[in-house]
């Protein structure tokens, strides 16, 4: 579905974490991969991201944890997701996440899950191929 | 023969070597058509004596000791005394950490080094509905002077030194510490330590900011003032450049926006009417070590020159202590790998090599496994046997700053200089660190660092060594360090029971002139050791600034 209208992306990052040097490289190559990429900035509250998901009317969030907060925050972005009936976002986290987390963030609706080594060209096809 | 004259002909027979070099490469080739460090400096294929200015060496270079102190703060070194070795360290909850710490000085750790978690950080109790999924996860839980005290349990504060990562909230630890280290017997006058302080980097590349740039200052100078008077031997910033590397920025840059960060502080503490040699003693840096072992080491040099220059020339300083760039030096956690871990040991060691012979005062090494998870004991535990090994068994401690006078560090550290020197002028062009950060400047110079350093390991121009050449396939790692969920039910507990059991009367009394005193001008610090003392919890002091000052916004750097 790569002809219709540009891939839309929010870049967030949830919880309280300030390591945003992961996140910015890879919205900045979304963007140079010809995406629209939109960045929430710090601390953003699970309900803020949905929010900001929503009116923004994009095609896929990417959150980033550094911080070990990801077994909470992931799985409660889906929660909200489901109440608010989206269903059609693709979502994806990165971060450090140990493997053995992997299978209940799944579990929960997160897409994939993407660490430390991912090369933004991964991620950028990741999400072609599958938006 | 004169100095010119062997001068000259030095110069002639380089010629003649560079053309004969130049003749070969078309049959034999170098790796690459151009060499450059991470701060995009080219480096000469061989560096000889004209490179370096020999006549200029005292003014330049100068002794160990002494201005501009290029060689080191100390005439003597690590002849007279190593460096303090200091890990980073703190989880869970304040027993827990309490445990580590022991176990680190146990095996000849000769100083603290509290990491907290993200709610302490940013000035939330445990049980605040932003702490959910944080609590005790980056470092030890703190709510209130409970849990300082069980943290530092039988740990002697007269002998050991204690650095604390705290930046918003630093005046609330360090009352807590005060009043702790009161309650052990021991005097503020006798305390030895840091508080990170250095509220400016979190804006640009760390983000644990609460207050607007305007009152997190004025929070900064009063701590200063206070502790020159009261707390003297205290260190009352680590002014970072640590976490600006983190965050992407080369070596230049690091030393460049970390010194705009340092004359921003002397700036607003001469505002607020403290005299330059009262608090510029106290001034201490932090620095991050990074892979380009040369680079690295020309950095320091480099860094301690520009500050002696900065704060003699600029601002006046009359003490040499004013003019002395102390400073702790951490290796690059960006650096390490989630690939083939037992590697980071390898690249640890090199960087604190590098920070060693760049004449650092004192060392975090990071552990093997942090690209992972928080360091198992084993990881810790060869990560400072890498120090003690630097310091007992390589002999490069025996004498002071061993690489000066080598064409290509000299000649480094004055590229380095000058670069850095540069971007200061623009910064002071923008007027001062704080607009430049308010405006997204420096922000946006250190993500399209990042961003290049990412690219070019994508383009396999930057190897890593079993990143993107020399894999191989591993096992996925288990038995991972983790914190127990139950820290927070736990601290939250704890925190009740606090509040039920204090004098409740004297903690809002206590709160309630704390936040008188900060819509006024005067000195924060007695009223947050006040409200301290009445067992007042972090959460609630940071409130009340909360509500006097506002909360920092920040700004988009994003977009081109």
């Amino acid at each position: 579905m790569n002809t219709r209208k540009k891939i839309r992306v929010l870049a967030a990052k949830p919880g309280l974490d300030g390591h945003d040097r992961g996140v910015k490289v890879v919205a900045s190559a979304l963007m140079d991969a010809g995406m629209e990429v939109v960045y929430t900035g710090l601390r953003q509250t699970p309900t803020q991201i949905v929010e900001s998901a929503i009116q923004e009317d994009v095609d896929v969030i990417a959150m980033s944890i550094l911080s070990g907060a990801h077994d909470y925050l992931f799985p409660k972005v889906m929660e909200l997701l489901k109440e608010k009936g989206v269903e059609d976002i693709l979502v994806l986290g990165g971060g450090i996440i140990p493997d053995e987390d992997i299978p209940a963030l799944k579990e929960s609706g997160i897409a994939e899950i993407f660490g430390p080594g991912t090369t933004t060209a991964q991620i950028i096809d990741y999400i072609r191929d599958n938006v | 023969m004169s100095d010119e004259k062997a001068r000259e002909e030095l110069l002639s027979e380089f010629k003649k070597w560079a053309d004969g070099v130049e003749q070969k490469l078309a049959k034999r080739p170098e790796r690459k058509e151009k060499f450059l460090n991470t701060s995009g400096i080219p480096i000469n294929r061989v560096y000889t004596p004209l490179d370096r200015n020999d006549a200029e060496y005292l003014s330049e270079i100068g002794l160990p000791g002494e201005y501009p102190y290029t060689r080191g703060v100390q005439p003597t070194m690590y002849r007279g005394r190593y460096w303090t070795m200091r890990q980073y360290a703190g989880f869970a909850s304040a027993e827990e950490s309490n445990k580590r710490y022991r176990f680190l000085l146990d095996q000849g750790q000769t100083g603290l080094s509290v990491a907290f978690d993200l709610p302490t950080q940013i000035g939330y109790d445990s049980d605040d509905e932003m702490a959910i999924g944080e609590v005790g996860k980056v470092g030890v839980a703190i709510d209130s002077l409970k849990d300082i005290e069980t943290l530092f349990h039988k740990i002697p504060l007269d002998k050991v030194s204690t650095s604390m990562t705290i930046n918003s909230p630093a005046a609330v630890l360090l009352a807590m510490y005060i009043a702790m280290a009161e309650k052990q017997g021991v005097q503020a006058e006798k305390l030895r330590g840091t508080i990170q302080n250095d509220i400016l980097k979190e804006y640009s590349s760390r983000g644990t900011y609460i207050f607007p740039p305007k009152p997190s200052m004025r929070i900064i100078t009063d701590i200063f003032s206070y502790c020159a008077e009261k707390v003297p031997m205290w260190n009352t910033i680590s002014i970072s450049g640590y976490h600006i590397r983190e965050a992407g920025s080369t070596a230049v840059q690091e030393v460049a926006f970390t010194l705009a960060n340092g004359i921003a502080y002397v700036d607003a503490a001469l505002k607020a009417g403290l005299d330059v040699d009262t608090f510029g003693p106290r001034l201490s840096f932090f620095f991050n070590s990074h892979l380009d072992f040369f680079e690295e080491i020309a950095k320091y040099r480099a860094a301690r020159k520009l500050w002696a220059k900065i704060m003699k020339e600029r601002f006046n300083a009359k003490s040499p202590k004013s003019m002395m760039i102390r400073f702790h030096t951490q290796t690059a956690g960006c650096t390490l790998t989630l690939q083939q871990p037992k590697n980071n040991i390898v690249r640890v060691a090199f960087q604190a090599m590098s920070a060693v012979l760049g004449g650092t005062q004192s060392l975090h090494t990071n552990s093997m496994d942090e690209a992972l998870c928080l360091p198992s004991e084993e990881a810790v535990q060869i990560a400072l046997r890498s120090q003690q090994l630097i310091a007992y068994e390589t002999g490069v401690t025996d004498t002071v700053d061993p690489l000066a006078g080598s064409y290509y560090v000299e000649a480094l550290t004055r590229e380095i200089f000058e670069r850095a020197e540069e971007y200061i002028n623009k910064i002071d062009d923008m007027g001062g660190a704080v607009p430049a950060i308010e405006q997204g400047y420096i922000q946006r110079e250190i993500q399209d660092s990042a961003y290049k350093y990412q690219l070019d390991i994508e383009k396999e121009e930057r190897i890593v060594v079993g990143l993107n050449r020399f894999q191989v396939e591993e096992e996925k790692p288990t038995n991972l360090l983790r914190v127990d969920p139950a820290v927070r039910e736990a601290q939250i507990k704890r925190l009740k029971k606090l509040k039920s059991e204090r004098d409740n009367e004297k903690v809002n009394k206590s709160l309630s002139d704390l936040k008188q005193v900060a819509q006024g001008d005067n000195n924060l610090m007695p009223y947050i050791l006040d409200a301290v003392k009445a067992y007042a919890s972090l959460g609630e002091i940071c409130n009340v600034l909360r509500e006097v000052f506002g909360e920092y916004q920040q700004v988009s750097t994003l977009g081109r």
